[in-house]
Parts: C-alpha cells; structure tokens; sequence
C-alpha cells in the first residue's frame, strides 16, 4: 500500500469516527465522499488489496437484502468489507473499503446505475444481477436504458468473473446469454403463480422479437417462467433453483434449494416469495465464491433481516412492523405478504425526496385494491400524505377509514393508539420516510442506531 | 348517462400511472350519477368514430411506443373524425407526442404520428423532469391552474398559431423555451403533465367529463354538480409548491 493512499484511508477513516461522534449519522458516506473525491483510484487500489476480491449485487429491488444474506453466509469465514448501511454508491463503496480494516472479501451492493463504474473499479470475481423493474423514472430514465448500460458494463467483464442472474427475469437473464462463466437461478413452484401478469409489470414483451411473453408461472411482477410463442425465446434452464416453497405469512418461509455442488433444506426467518428470490441470488453469489451448500443453509438461516427492509420492532404490548416500499414491485409484494393476514390499521408514508423519487404517479401502479376492503384504517402519512390519500380512495377506501396525517411521528403515535394491545402495527414507508421512522424508534431508544443496527 | 372511453392501448402505454387518470373520471363520473364504461382498444382493434365520447392515450417507455406507433398512424382519419365531431380526447406524455405529425429522432430517422395535434417532435440531448405549474384558459376569461410532473426528452414544436394547453408558470413545458406546454384542438388535449394528472386537478377531469357528455348527448357541455374536494385541493396545493420550488427552469 503507498504511502498516500495509507494516509488517505487513515484521514477518511477519522473524518467517519467523527462525523459519528458528532452525532451527524452513520457517517456512512462521508469518509468515501472525501476519499472518492481526492482520489477516486483509491477504490481501485483498495479493492485490488482483497485477497478473496470482490462481490457485486445489484437489482431494482432486494439489493440490501440480498447482499446482508451474502454477508451472513460469506462473513462467518472471512473479513469483510461491506456497505450494510446501502450506501451504494461508488463513495459508499469507498467508504466500507476505508472502514474494511484488515477486510479479506469485498462485498459491494451497487446502484443500478452506478454499476458499470464499480465493476471497472472493483474487477469483482462475481455479480448478481437481481432484477430491473421500473423505478423512479425521474432519476434513472426508462428500463431500457439501465439494460443496456448493463450489457455494455457486462459484455467488458473478463471470462473468469461469474455472473449471476435471476433466469427469471427476461431482461436480467439475457445478459448471461451464451456465457459460460453463469449462474442462473429462479423459482419453480406453480402453486405460488399469480393468476395474471400484474397492471404494472415490466418487460411484459420478449426480448428478441417483442411479442408478449406467455408464462407457465409468473412469481413477482414479470419475474417467472416465460416463454415467447413467437420466437421461442424462454426461461434458460436454471443451475440454482428454489422448489418446494412454503410461505409462513408474514413469519418467514421454507424451501428446497437445488444447486449443483447439492440441495437443501431453508428456513428463512423473513417473509414473501421475493426474499426467496433474493435468498436464491444471495446463494448463487456466495457459490460463485466458494461457499459450500451447507454453509449457505447456516448462512440464510440465521439471517433475520437488513437494515430497514423488513423489522419488527417492540413497543411496550405492541409491536411495529415495518416493509419498505420503494416502487411499485417491492410495494406489491410486501402488500401481497400482508394478503394472509391483512392488519387493522396501516400507516403508509409517502415522501418525494430524490432517494424517494420526486414523482410520485408510481403510487398509482401499486395494487392496494385488494386490501381496501378488508383493513380497518388506513393512516396516509409523509409530505405526499394528501396523494397517497386520494390514491386510497381513489382505489375504493371509503373516507371514514382514512386519515390524513402528513407529520411521521403524529402519523405513527395515532396508529399505535389504534391497534390493540398483543396486535401489529404495520408501517409500510418510502425510503426517507423509513429512514425518518428509524430516527424516531431511535428517539424512543427501541431500535439501535443505523451504523450499528446490524451488528450481532 | 354512459359516457362511453375508448382507452387505447393500456397494455402498451400505462406508464405513468395512467390508471389513475381513469379512476378518477370513472369516480367523478359515479358521482353525478353517470357510467364510465370504458373499452381497451388493443393493436387492431377496430376504433369506429362516434362509438367512443372521449378517448385515452397515455404515455409509455421507448419500447412499448415504438410497438404501437405504426398502429396508431394507421388511425389519423377514425380520430381526426371523432375529434371533428365532438368527442372529448386526453393524451399524456407519450401519447401527446404520438398525436402530432411525428417524432424526429437524433439520428435523422421520423416516426410519422396519427396527425391530430399540429406539432412536432424533435429528440433532444437532455430529459426535462420536474414538477410543472401551468395556467389554463380552457373556457375564455375562466384561468385555472394545473399542477402535474413531466419527464421527456423529446421538445415538441407547436406550429404557428397552435393553441397550447396552457402557459408554464414553473417547469420546461412542451420544448423548454416557448413558456407553452400542451396542445388543445376542440375538445382534444395532449400533454406532458402526469403524476398523474386529474387526481390533483379535479377540475380538468370535470371538464373532459362535461365534454364527453356533451358529445354523448348532443347537446352543449353543462358545468357538472361540484364535489367536496379537500384532499385534491391539498394535493394540488402541495405539488404546486413543489414546481414552485424545484420545477425546471428554463
């Protein structure tokens, strides 16, 4: 290591413990943002320092979530360096590198659009490639574009990386088109079809020849078993696939998971079928890089969840449930994880900061509907509180069971009042509405600070 | 009364919520005690001018417009009729654009349009996105505001002597110089406004709805019963002062 990249590291290093003790957040981004700024080749550099290298992950939805679960399976037997927090831009990815002290294995989630920098920067040995739905097209532009700056940032990877992609995803599964350094994974258990293609389902139309896709199963938005009767182009055969898979409502879920190196036996402490998807690409990824089949089983089973995305937090008798929801397909499925057991009162907080998107029309594709009529209230909080309310009842909540209460935490206190003792409150919040809610639980001392929440 | 949608289509072009532009009239239609039956009309379909009392055309992503642009040229004469003869038209974003005479790629190549609005669209180097706050005189002396969100790379040049849908107050609007946004011919409306559009600006769909009923009836349009409107006019008032505060700057 040269002398000035030690000392960069070192001064970076230092500005994180103070940005933290001067109780300006995680510090998260700060360190990398002066280092990316000073030296950008310094990721370069520290990334070429891991001796196990480097994973990526990057998707639309279950980044986070799917780069923790790698982390529970790779962290047990190496150092990492790792941007829990989702800090995933190419300055978050400095700054887990300047705080990776001594890290042996780089383990990077990745903004989609960020991507092709990072994989020149990191040389990763493996990628997973999660999903692309749509999402805030305010800030990323179409579908379209993203995948094809993926083509071009993958078509440049050297044949020894792995790519991992999601074979259920047309777009994302035409990347590894013809590579034989891949791994394909996916579902395949009919029982948990939808019955139609939901209203805002991307990449409907197949990528040769345009003509709508038939699926034998569609899982999660236009993720599934897809072949298109013009052309043929179908589903690749999978190498890692999820069967067998039991959903335990809003507790977790069960499932067979079949690789090559062999098959097992998962039970996973978080709910919906999208965390199976992002359990099968957390899998292929930690295989890709060495990881044993029973070491991914211990890995998956003791992973409860990431940072935001899924918590249960304990207030005196009651318990807060939190779901992110960041666009249509992630809302959709943690609304459709609420279909079991629909909870009596909702607070759902929509904001229009850029992590949120400034366009809010994205609430209009969620598919509420079949909720409406079975929750008792809902609670439309954040400072779109008023759209999402005419969203609601829009979409048939009559108005004496919806209150508009823009303020979070006034949002929050009239939900806890609503629900009874023993029962769940269930909070379903767009990024910085999450993040908001967060400082609030941090107030009330019920949840750990960011920077150390995930720590065990 | 059963106001008769043709809604053209919304497997292709819905990206923008534009399910939520339907909602809203088939809602605010309810109300005042009308039917919204709305018919998905697919490539090939048949569109018959009289049939339909207002159609919709939303907006999609590069892919899905270029699969249904030849269908829709092929239509100029059934929607030109239909327009001419009274039906209500509200087109968004993409759909706005394919109404003109066509769209001018960078590379040179023209994507010829179905004609209905006189303008035409040029692609540009960079995309305009932001909140948007216009001003509409759709009824003459009657201005009314309408607050929505815009994200296009394409400028589209109304000709001269156009009528657009309303003077920009805050945001780029239809090329980003000309301070005009939209274009209205009869009772057609093309925009670049979504978020979506009516939800926040009850009055606009009221209009389309008093237009479309005008045309079913035969008679001249009538102002329609008003609503409580609380949550949409805070709707409004916050999106407004969100172009206020951040909507593109020309």
């Amino acid at each position: 290591m040269s002398v000035r990249l030690e000392l960069e590291t070192l001064a970076a290093r230092a500005v994180g413990t103070a940005s933290r003790a001067a109780g300006r957040g995680g510090g998260t981004t700060l360190p990398g943002k002066l280092l990316w700024k000073v030296d950008p080749g310094a990721v370069d550099a520290l990334a070429a320092r891991l001796s196990s290298g480097v994973g990526l992950v990057s998707a639309t939805n279950g980044k986070t979530t799917t780069t923790a679960m790698a982390a529970s399976i790779l962290g047990v037997q190496q150092r990492l360096a790792w941007n829990r927090a989702g800090a995933n831009l190419l300055s978050g990815i400095a700054s887990a590198l300047v705080a990776g002290k001594g890290a042996e294995l780089g383990l990077f989630e990745v903004d989609e659009a960020a991507l092709p920098e990072a994989i020149a920067r990191t040389h990763p040995r493996a990628i997973s490639l999660g999903n692309l739905f749509r999402d805030q097209l305010d800030r990323y532009g179409e579908l379209e574009i993203l995948a094809e700056k993926w083509r071009e940032a993958v078509a440049a990877l050297p044949s020894a990386a792995t790519l991992v992609v999601n074979g259920d995803d047309p777009v994302v599964a035409d990347l590894a088109d013809g590579r034989t350094n891949a791994i394909r994974f996916g579902l395949d258990d009919h029982r948990h079809a939808r019955p139609a293609l939901q209203h805002a389902a991307d990449s409907k139309y197949c990528v040769r020849c345009g003509t709508p896709y038939e699926y034998a199963a569609a899982y999660v938005g236009h993720l599934g078993d897809y072949r298109c009767p013009s052309c043929g182009h179908a589903r690749p055969p999978l190498d890692v696939v999820a069967r067998e898979i039991e959903l335990v409502g809003l507790t977790g879920s069960r499932f067979r998971l079949e690789a090559p190196t062999g098959a097992i036996q998962v039970e996973l402490r978080l709910p919906g079928l999208y965390n199976v998807y992002n359990a099968a690409a957390a899998s292929s990824l930690a295989f890709a890089l060495g990881a044993s089949p029973a070491t991914v089983r211990d890995g998956l089973e003791k992973f409860s969840a990431a940072f935001g995305r899924f918590e249960r937090i304990a207030t005196g008798t009651k318990t807060i449930i939190v779901l992110l929801i960041k666009n249509p397909a992630a809302a959709n499925e943690a609304l459709r994880t609420l279909e079991t057991g629909v909870p009596p009162v909702l607070v759902v907080a929509l904001n229009d900061g850029i992590a949120d998107g400034q366009d809010v029309s994205w609430i209009w594709d969620v598919d509420f509907e079949p909720l409406l009529p079975h929750v008792g209230r809902v609670i439309a909080s954040g400072s779109r509180a008023a759209e999402l309310g005419l969203r609601l009842a829009y979409g048939g909540l009559p108005e004496e069971r919806l209150e508009v209460v823009p303020e979070l935490e006034q949002a929050l206190d009239r939900g806890l009042e609503l629900v009874e003792a023993g029962t769940d409150l269930v909070v379903l919040p767009t990024y910085t509405a999450m993040l908001a809610l967060r400082g609030i639980l941090t107030q009330r001392r019920l949840v750990k600070p960011y920077w150390d929440g995930s720590r065990r | 009364m059963r106001i008769r949608v043709g809604h053209l289509y919304p497997d292709y072009l819905n990206i923008y919520a534009d399910r939520g532009n339907i909602a809203v009239l088939r809602r605010r239609a309810a109300e005042r005690g009308h039917e919204l039956v709305v018919e998905a009309i697919g490539i090939g379909d048949p569109l018959r001018a009289g049939e339909h009392d207002l159609l919709y055309v939303g907006g999609g992503q590069d892919r899905e417009q270029a699969a249904i642009a030849g269908d829709l040229a092929g239509r100029r004469e059934q929607i030109a009729e239909a327009v001419d003869h009274g039906a209500a038209l509200l087109a968004v974003c993409g759909g706005y654009q394919l109404l003109g005479r066509g769209y001018r790629g960078r590379d040179g190549s023209f994507m010829p349009g179905a004609g209905l609005f006189p303008h035409e669209t040029v692609a540009g180097e960079t995309r305009m996105i932001g909140d948007v706050l216009l001003e509409c005189e759709l009824d003459p002396g009657h201005a009314r505001p309408l607050a929505g969100f815009e994200n296009h790379a394409g400028r589209t040049l109304l000709d001269q002597g156009a009528q657009p849908l309303g003077r920009v107050v805050h945001g780029f609007g239809n090329d980003g110089e000309s301070g005009f946004e939209g274009c209205r011919v009869g009772r057609a409306l093309g925009t670049y406004l979504h978020g979506p559009l009516l939800p926040r600006n009850p009055w606009l769909a009221d209009w389309l709805l008093a237009q479309a009923l005008a045309h079913a009836t035969g008679n001249a349009p009538l102002e329609l019963s008003p609503l409580s409107d609380a949550l949409e006019a805070e709707a409004f008032r916050v999106a407004a002062g969100r172009a206020r505060a951040r909507g593109g700057r020309r």
